[in-house]
């Protein structure tokens, strides 16, 4: 078409790989310093608390509890604190925060909307349902700690089947359909958990139910950990093994069919991996609001909106913050625990505002 | 790549008891230029739908090169026909660069690793479009025109056989819209292209075909289509015929009604 002599930036995607002036998407650096960051922030996390533990300590107690040497009488207590308490609930706040930021990144891409968090498919919503059952009837007590978070997760799965079978037509899952159908159904659900525990001769059940609605790690022991970290391991190599085909989804239904992509195959297992990996979240931690949401945001503001890039630094990004987050809730107010949902809301919001106002951030699309 | 055949046979689509295109019947020829017409609602994007394969047509088939589609992975035929869809407006901020990087992977298994070749055809994309001052732009900072440029930057590097256009002009300035018509009259791909325009669609294609209703009205060379019985009976319009006095295309007048002008109070009507 017309030449106008413009100025031609320096090609990235594009430049050859001898070409040094290239400006490279390079991201070793944020993944090393996420990852250093982490590192740092899962030792603070295990150090810090009502009963503060020296650095020092923690790694000497760490590498006794892992090598399998013996420790000082005097030492038990703190011994006990960094390796039966606080080293379980930070990794798993490190894997609850890397899984709703990954979901969240998944759950955007399948219902091609911003505003979309890995809870507005009613996931979580058939989740609490179970988790209140629980609470109020005490079904499951067989099964220990684990009653509230088996009874939660067969909520999920509950909820993930109703949701995916309302929402399905001719045209396969459509975005529109399965947010409506998400919300919705999550309305039913709050119904239900509100008529449970308003009707509960348990007195106490409103609170306990209100505090796990909002998010806690403070039931997390070693047990609670396997499950959940596999899950999110295999959804973020997953997902970053079919990075491109995300980006194309998000191009739009059309552009993708022409571009190759059998789109109704894809939404169904993106629904499916992300209704699993929600669901055994919400089930160890309870639902935990505005992560999957915002961190999804941060981390394209940092690193721009190819899946490749999103996919690699949001779970570091989400694993650092939620271990900040659930140590300020342990600390904030001790020996009294804040839910994380209220800092998680508190931090978050305002930082996110403020990131998105200086950087011009598209939220979005225009 | 070298142009393919397209032909439509007897496609019909209905979707939840609406009938939107019934019995098309559509050639194409390898390398030309064919413009489909007709008023909103007529089923024209819904037959090009058929061709890029985001719908499945309820009866009939589409044949690319004498062969039948419709058992093929969609991936495969996105290797061969390229298209530019209505909804390509993007909700995140991928750079120009990535978005046309993405003609790449129906061609690749897995995530996208582009080739040295792969990136000169992308680079030589953006030379061709007059883009390559946008590569490092945000897709929500463009302009229409600039926009459409990538879309359709993004359609050569998927080296396709068939470019399919949904309405391409749509929200584009006078100079985009002639400027995009003859790149496509130039490309020397197979092109079927829905347009609103019938004096730009008689100015660049090579035989149109009239939809109204979902049914194929007429088709042939724009002289032959595009005579004043067929927008009356089609669009509703009256029109004079003209040939266009240097380029010697069919172009019509419209011939516009006004009635009860009133200038006084500066009232009209």
């Amino acid at each position: 078409m017309r030449a106008d002599p413009l100025p031609v930036p320096k090609l990235r995607l594009f430049a050859e790989p001898e070409d040094t002036d290239a400006r490279k998407v390079r991201l070793t650096v944020p993944l090393l310093v996420l990852g250093v960051v982490l590192v740092l922030s899962v030792i603070a996390g295990i150090s810090l608390g009502p009963t503060v533990v020296s650095f020092g300590d923690v790694l000497r107690y760490l590498g006794k509890a892992i090598t399998g040497g013996s420790i000082r009488a005097d030492e038990e207590t703190g011994y006990s604190i960094v390796w039966h308490v606080r080293t379980p609930r930070v990794l798993l706040a490190a894997v609850v925060g890397a899984g709703l930021s990954v979901v969240g990144v998944a759950v955007q891409a399948l219902v091609r909307n911003a505003l979309a968090d890995p809870f507005v498919l009613g996931i979580s919503s058939g989740a609490s349902v179970g988790a209140t059952a629980v609470v109020v009837f005490g079904i499951f007590t067989g099964l220990g700690v684990l009653a509230l978070s088996t009874a939660a997760f067969l909520g999920a799965l509950v909820a993930t089947v109703m949701v995916y079978y309302a929402a399905r037509s001719r045209m396969g899952l459509t975005p529109l359909r399965l947010v409506l159908t998400g919300v919705a159904l999550a309305y039913a659900f709050q119904a239900v958990m509100s008529a449970l525990v308003f009707l509960s001769p348990n007195g106490q059940a409103a609170q306990t139910v209100l505090f796990w609605l909002l998010g806690s790690l403070g039931a997390a022991t070693w047990e609670s950990l396997p499950l959940a970290t596999i899950a999110v391991v295999v959804a973020v190599v997953v997902l970053l093994r079919r990075s491109t085909v995300l980006d194309v989804l998000s191009m739009g239904d059309e552009t993708a069919a022409s571009l190759g992509v059998d789109t109704a195959a894809l939404r169904r297992w993106l629904f499916v991996l992300t209704a699993v990996v929600t669901g055994l979240l919400v089930a160890v931690s309870g639902s935990i609001g505005f992560v999957g949401l915002v961190l999804p945001h941060v981390v394209r503001m940092m690193v721009g909106s190819g899946h490749r890039q999103v996919l690699a630094v949001t779970p570091l990004a989400g694993a650092c913050f939620m271990v900040w987050v659930d140590l300020l809730a342990r600390t904030l107010f001790a020996p009294e625990e804040l839910p994380l949902g209220v800092i998680t809301a508190l931090i978050g919001v305002p930082v996110f505002l403020v990131v998105m106002r200086r950087r011009g951030y598209a939220f979005g699309g225009r | 790549m070298r142009p393919l055949p397209l032909s439509l046979h007897e496609v019909s689509v209905e979707i939840s008891g609406t009938s939107l295109i019934r019995e098309l019947c559509l050639d194409v020829g390898a390398g030309e230029v064919v413009g489909l017409l007709g008023p909103n609602g007529s089923g024209k994007s819904t037959a090009l739908r058929c061709v890029y394969r985001a719908l499945r047509p309820s009866s009939g088939a589409v044949f690319l090169d004498g062969d039948d589609f419709s058992e093929r992975h969609i991936r495969e035929t996105a290797q061969q026909i390229a298209a530019l869809t209505q909804d390509s407006r993007a909700e995140l901020d991928f750079t120009v660069e990535e978005v046309v990087a993405l003609g790449r992977s129906p061609h690749q298994r897995g995530n996208l690793r582009l080739t040295a070749r792969e990136r000169e055809l992308c680079r030589e994309a953006l030379r061709r479009l007059d883009i390559t001052h946008l590569a490092l732009r945000s897709v929500l900072t463009l302009s229409g025109g600039e926009r459409q440029r990538v879309l359709v930057a993004r359609a050569l590097v998927q080296e396709p056989a068939v470019l399919v256009l949904d309405e391409p002009t749509n929200h584009l300035d006078v100079r985009h819209q002639v400027e995009l018509l003859s790149f496509l009259r130039g490309c020397g791909l197979t092109v079927l292209v829905a347009l609103h325009d019938l004096n730009l669609a008689a100015a660049i294609c090579h035989r149109v075909a009239v939809l109204r209703a979902g049914e194929l009205v007429t088709c042939g060379t724009p002289a032959e289509v595009l005579t004043p019985d067929v927008v009356r009976e089609v669009f509703g319009v009256e029109v004079t015929a003209v040939i266009h006095p240097r380029t010697g295309v069919p172009q019509l007048l419209y011939d516009v009604p006004i009635e009860d002008v009133t200038t006084p109070e500066g009232i009209f009507r």
